[in-house]
């Protein structure tokens, strides 16, 4: 009987071991091997390439581009995501399904698909989106958008957008249908009512999805390699790049084993302290 | 009973738009009668749509990616029921352990997986490989089919079965009878989203598929990296009005809403 | 003057009219329950009041000044919602004070009279704690003290005990009455439950369809019911020979209305029959006073008075 739960679990668990748990040692251990252009991998243990990740200017830039884009977008979600996320949780009912399924089906189609139509959108100088920021007189001289942090930044955005809305949405679905009318009852006016009600019961949900935002925008591939071309590297496309391009794996995996553990150790102090912060009151 | 102003349905209606903005540029391309990119304004064609079927690389990377989803998500939903059955029915000594770590492919980086994917096939011989996908792919939309086909099982009262066997209903017919009957579509669904998302990852898989087994994301990124065409919007065109047709019945279905959010919010 | 008007106050959802030209006096100091089935408009004419609907048409004046030229945010009505709706991130204290510092009332004066008010609601020690952490008849009593630390003009209650058990309803109840009592407050509940309206209120005002059938104060209500429809409301009825006979009024007799028990249900103080007569089946109500009692397949005879 005691056994039971154990031999349901033991298939998930045998492909984990297998096909999680051993490649990822492997990869940890393929940072610690030295590598040369003649001589491929050689299964040695030195510290050769933490050095050169850890010692090398370079590659702080990419880390420092990398944290800050996805700093940016981490923000650019939360401030423009909760209020839609706030205003589609007061539309009346077929209103607000139509436009849920608008914004968070974004989230399940083809993440090259949505970044080559920012490509389409930037194109240049002439691209569509500077033709109509200047055409509002928002900006005098077109805005460099292709192969540049600004032009990554906004397409990022976009695409880890729906998940703040949906974070955010989920925390105001636990609000009281009632509780905005408590507010107004007692005397406090629309903006009050926004400031000192409604937002700190949201915060936990702008907290979760600016974790979850955060750590998929530093991780994020397929759009900083289109949109940054090239030249401009973020870790996640520095890795590609000594993987499939220059071939030096273990140079790449110590990126990607730093990008890893940076993210990871972010996302669980972050996690403790949204928890610790928000036990008492929202349990 | 509470409205939103004037000033929010403006800030709606522009955020509306730049969600679908690129979307619909992808798609607004794709009927360009020219050669080169450009919005079609006058004239619409369909040329690149039929350009499609001369680049076989496409076409057979589509079919290979719609295998790969359906046999992935199908395995992934056949090694979620065991574990969610186990996960929501016992409570026994490392539950939550076993919880995260089958929910971790969604903490770790993509980008770090498809490494350690690539180095791991590499020594046992299976890099580029269709196994070797189908492995990767499992691992990577587990999480998706396992948490809905946890919320099916969680979700279950066990006094319905209960009950069957009270009328006489032996352990089989019950399981067939009543169980399976209800949890069914907890598990499509489970399996429909894990469908999507094998089918659009792009990150891993481009590590780890081979020439001959790249998926249609894979080779729609690697073109885009050499140029970007017409060609490559329609191909896109072509997906996105693929996904939207299947969220469309998904949401249909199931709820959209209910699907992403994890939990049904039908019961205010 | 009376205190609260509602001149034919009306409010139609499309072509349904939810109250349809209800018009009630409330003097000061008056506890008035609005009673009825759900759908009869009494929520909605609460809602109308508070300002979070507005009528299509009628008028609600205090004092013979408009309410409806008032904002919500400036009525000073003191509402108790069915949910509490209580803020879960702020602590009980901070519950209560945030409608004196939405007055700008100095921090010295509002700590004063949060700390009276939470004492008068029993929940002096709770200050600190977050309404989570709280039971349900103490976050009704939060609810309460926040709506009553204002100083309302009027104190609204929507459905306020509908969410606790019954024994603690009947607690709360007891100690609502005293509350009222002590503060002095105008007001207005609403509640299904009619048990509840009779027990707290002054007059209730028993609503069908958006309309008014009775109002009256609850002993009168019962006793003399306006229409069937008060009747069956407010507790159990027969007809016989189209008049209302409450089940209690009705005994058992040597001689009068003959008939046989069909059913007979012990309640604990009282004995409740199902008896089969001439007129059609009539329920009967007796108290247990110990005594043997007609048993079911029993001939009886049945009589009342006329009231």
């Amino acid at each position: 009987m005691k056994a039971t739960p154990y031999l349901l679990v033991l298939p998930a668990l045998v492909l984990f071991a297998a096909i999680v748990i051993v490649p990822l040692v492997m990869t940890v251990a393929l940072s610690f091997h030295d590598w040369g252009q003649y001589k491929g991998i050689e299964p040695v243990f030195i510290l050769k390439n933490w050095r050169e990740v850890l010692e090398d200017s370079y590659y702080w830039e990419v880390f420092g581009r990398t944290f800050r884009i996805a700093a940016l977008v981490t923000v650019l979600s939360a401030v423009f995501g909760a209020p839609e996320a706030y205003i589609l949780n007061r539309m009346k009912s077929p209103w607000r399904g139509l436009f849920l399924l608008v914004i968070l089906g974004p989230l399940l189609i083809s993440v090259v698909a949505r970044t080559l139509g920012w490509a389409l959108l930037f194109g240049g100088n002439s691209g569509l989106v500077n033709k109509g920021l200047m055409a509002a007189g928002l900006i005098s001289a077109p805005i460099p958008f292709m192969f540049t942090e600004t032009g990554m930044v906004v397409a990022l955005t976009h695409v880890l957008m729906p998940y703040m809305v949906l974070s955010v949405w989920a925390a105001l679905q636990r609000l009281d249908p009632q509780i905005e009318n408590a507010a107004v009852a007692l005397g406090a006016g629309p903006l009050t009512t926004l400031r000192r009600i409604v937002l700190p019961q949201a915060m936990p949900g702008i907290l979760s999805g600016a974790i979850i935002v955060f750590s998929l925008a530093a991780s994020a591939f397929a759009t900083p390699a289109i949109i940054g071309g090239r030249r401009l590297k973020v870790a996640s496309t520095l890795a590609y790049d000594e993987f499939l391009n220059t071939l030096n794996w273990p140079l790449g995996a110590t990126v990607a084993v730093i990008l890893l553990v940076v993210l990871a150790t972010a996302v669980i102090v972050a996690n403790r302290l949204v928890e610790r912060r928000y036990a008492q009151v929202f349990g | 009973m509470s409205r939103n102003g004037p000033i929010a349905l403006a800030y709606h209606t522009l955020f509306v738009i730049f969600m679908l903005a690129p979307i619909v540029v992808v798609c607004w391309v794709a009927f360009t009668p020219e050669g080169f990119l450009s919005f079609p304004t006058t004239n619409w064609s369909l040329r690149w749509f039929y350009a499609i079927a001369r680049y076989p690389e496409f076409v057979s990377a589509f079919w290979q990616s719609l295998g790969l989803g359906a046999l992935s998500s199908a395995l992934a939903v056949g090694f979620s029921v065991p574990a969610a059955l186990a996960i929501a029915r016992h409570r026994f000594k490392g539950r939550e352990a076993f919880t995260a770590l089958f929910m971790s492919p969604l903490m770790i980086p993509y980008i770090v997986l498809g490494i350690a994917f690539l180095r791991f096939f590499t020594e046992i011989g299976l890099s580029g490989s269709f196994t070797g996908l189908v492995l990767a792919h499992i691992v990577v939309v587990m999480p998706f089919a396992l948490r809905l086909t946890l919320a099916s099982a969680a979700g279950l009262d066990r006094s319905i079965e209960h009950a069957a066997v009270s009328l006489g209903a032996s352990e089989w017919t019950v399981l067939k009878r009543v169980t399976l009957p209800l949890v069914v579509p907890g598990l499509a669904s489970g399996w429909a989203l894990a469908f999507i998302n094998s089918f659009d990852e792009v990150t891993m898989t481009v590590f780890i598929a081979g020439p001959g087994t790249a998926t249609l994301p894979v080779r729609m990124f690697l073109y885009i990296q050499d140029n970007i065409d017409p060609l490559v919007t329609s191909v896109s065109a072509c997906v996105i009005a693929t996904t939207v047709g299947g969220l469309i019945a998904l949401d249909r279905a199931y709820g959209l809403e209910r699907l992403l959010v994890g939990r049904g919010h039908d019961g205010r | 003057m009376a205190f609260l008007t509602l001149d034919r106050l009306t409010k139609h959802f499309g072509s349904h009219a939810a109250v349809d030209g209800l018009t009630l006096s409330v003097e000061k100091g008056e506890f008035v329950s609005l009673l009825g089935p759900s759908g009869c408009g009494k929520t909605t004419t609460l809602q109308m009041i508070a300002g979070f609907v507005e009528p299509s048409g009628g008028a609600i004046r205090i004092e013979g000044r408009d309410l409806l030229a008032v904002k919500p945010a400036k009525r000073g009505l003191g509402i108790v919602f069915q949910s509490y709706a209580l803020f879960p991130h702020m602590s009980v204290a901070e519950n209560v004070a945030f409608g004196l510092e939405m007055q700008g009332v100095a921090k010295a004066e509002r700590a004063r009279r949060v700390a009276e008010t939470l004492e008068l609601v029993g929940l002096g020690a709770f200050a600190a704690r977050f309404p989570r952490q709280l039971s349900g008849g103490q976050q009704q009593r939060v609810a309460l003290a926040r709506a009553l630390v204002i100083k309302p003009q009027i104190l609204l209650l929507d459905e306020p005990l509908s969410n606790l058990d019954a024994k603690l309803r009947e607690e709360m109840q007891i100690e609502l009455r005293q509350i009222q009592r002590t503060v002095g407050t105008t007001t207005i509940l609403v509640t299904h439950d009619q048990g509840e309206a009779m027990a707290l209120s002054d007059r209730i005002v028993v609503m069908n369809k958006g309309r008014a059938e009775q109002v009256a104060a609850p002993h009168e209500a019962y006793e003399r019911p306006a229409t069937p429809f008060v009747a069956n409301f407010l507790g159990k009825t027969n007809h016989v020979d189209g008049k209302a006979i409450r089940p209690e009024r009705i005994e058992f007799a040597a001689a009068g209305l003959a008939g046989v028990v069909r059913t007979r249900i012990f309640q604990g103080n009282h004995w409740l029959y199902q008896v089969e007569t001439a007129s059609g089946l009539l329920t009967v109500i007796r108290q247990n006073v110990g005594g043997a009692m007609p048993e079911e397949g029993a001939s009886v005879h049945l009589a009342w008075g006329t009231p």
